[in-house]
């Protein structure tokens, strides 16, 4: 499966949710599928798009937050997979896609291909609910489950390591922070 | 434990007073009292960290929400965080306030803490973050405030140094 087909197919569902994604191909992908004010993309500090999910759905318990992450990021944050699980806010999901590459810096194999298992770690973390999605309608349905469930959802979708011709897209990073939080404090209105 | 009782209780009450929420933590020796405190009190969510730069993407998400957070961590948990503070925190304008048991300084007998605390103030300074160093258990409250209102008004990390004076008894 290609990742963008998997965010092609969840986009209407994904577009009323709070999202934070990691740099590179996701951002870009879900950007080109048209952004939202309430699409973060989060352009470094690799590791942290879990952490900040955590932070914004304990903060925000009335919305549904969706963390698109990816192994490399994931694989160097891996305690966040235990806090998480052990925090487990009912409105989160944290949704890795796993191509066994650092795509974005040249396609580096990570440890996801030589064994290591994401979804295994979620579970063994704590995790109640770890879905493996590694097709679109897979992806789809983990997806509708994830957004339906009160309870925090993992979900792992093995991806090809593909990604957009080009990484750049037209909006600044503090242009999208300010727009973000702007949106997020109007939702917190009566 | 000569941690003090009293001035865990001070520092607690001026972190609430602040408008303070969320906490996120590792346990640390001069910080289980306050800790305990956030634990106990229903107002206050606690977020128990396996390290300390996960606070910074915790803290982030909770002030793009509109939420006041804090950290709090040692010294050494500042060292792990740098590449979360300067990448995120700093990137995305996050008013990041951390509160950071400031061991290795004068009177430390360990050991294991005295490099730490040898570069904590100019790794502060170098990475362009204002900081207090909090002794007087009298001042504690309004520095706290202090700190809060120039994180806000900035938007950048600002860091409040515990020092021993303030922390232990004996």
């Amino acid at each position: 499966m290609l990742r963008e087909e998997a965010l092609q197919a969840v986009y209407p569902r994904l577009k009323d949710q709070v999202v934070v994604t990691i740099m590179g191909a996701v951002a870009v992908e879900l950007y080109n599928l048209g952004h939202q004010p309430n699409f973060f993309y989060l352009e470094h500090g690799m590791g942290l798009a879990s952490s900040m999910g955590l932070g914004l759905a304990v903060s925000l318990p009335k919305e549904k937050v969706t963390v698109l992450d990816g192994d490399g990021s994931v694989l160097m944050n891996l305690g966040s997979l235990s806090t998480l699980a052990r925090y487990r806010p009912p409105n989160l999901t944290h949704w890795i896609f796993d191509n066994e590459s650092l795509l974005s810096v040249g396609g580096f194999p990570t440890a996801t291909g030589a064994g290591t298992d994401l979804a295994g770690i979620a579970e063994k973390a704590g995790a109640e609910h770890v879905a493996l999605a590694d097709t679109v309608e897979a992806a789809e349905r983990a997806f509708a489950e994830a957004s339906e469930r009160d309870g925090l959802s993992i979900i792992v979708s093995k991806v090809d390591a593909v990604g957009p011709t080009s990484f750049t897209m037209d909006i600044n990073l503090l242009v999208n922070r300010f727009q973000f939080s702007d949106h997020l404090n109007g939702l917190r209105s009566p | 434990m000569p941690v003090s009782v009293k001035n865990s209780q001070v520092l607690f009450s001026a972190i609430k007073s602040a408008g303070i929420t969320l906490l996120s933590a590792l346990p640390e020796t001069w910080l289980v009292h306050v800790m305990q405190m956030a634990e106990d009190d229903p107002d206050m969510t606690l977020i128990r960290l396996n390290k300390e730069e996960e606070g910074v993407g915790i803290s982030t998400g909770a002030h793009l929400a509109g939420r006041k957070s804090a950290m709090l961590m040692q010294n050494h948990g500042l060292l792990t965080s740098v590449n979360g503070i300067v990448s995120v925190a700093q990137l995305y304008r996050i008013p990041l306030l951390m509160v950071i048991s400031y061991r290795g300084e004068m009177g430390e007998r360990d050991p294991w803490q005295t490099e730490g605390g040898r570069i904590t103030e100019p790794l502060l300074q170098s990475l362009g973050i204002i900081y207090r160093k909090l002794s007087d258990p009298a001042t504690v409250a309004y520095q706290v405030l202090q700190a809060q209102t120039l994180a806000d008004s900035s938007l950048r990390p600002v860091a409040l140094l515990l020092t021993r004076e303030l922390m232990w008894e004996e």
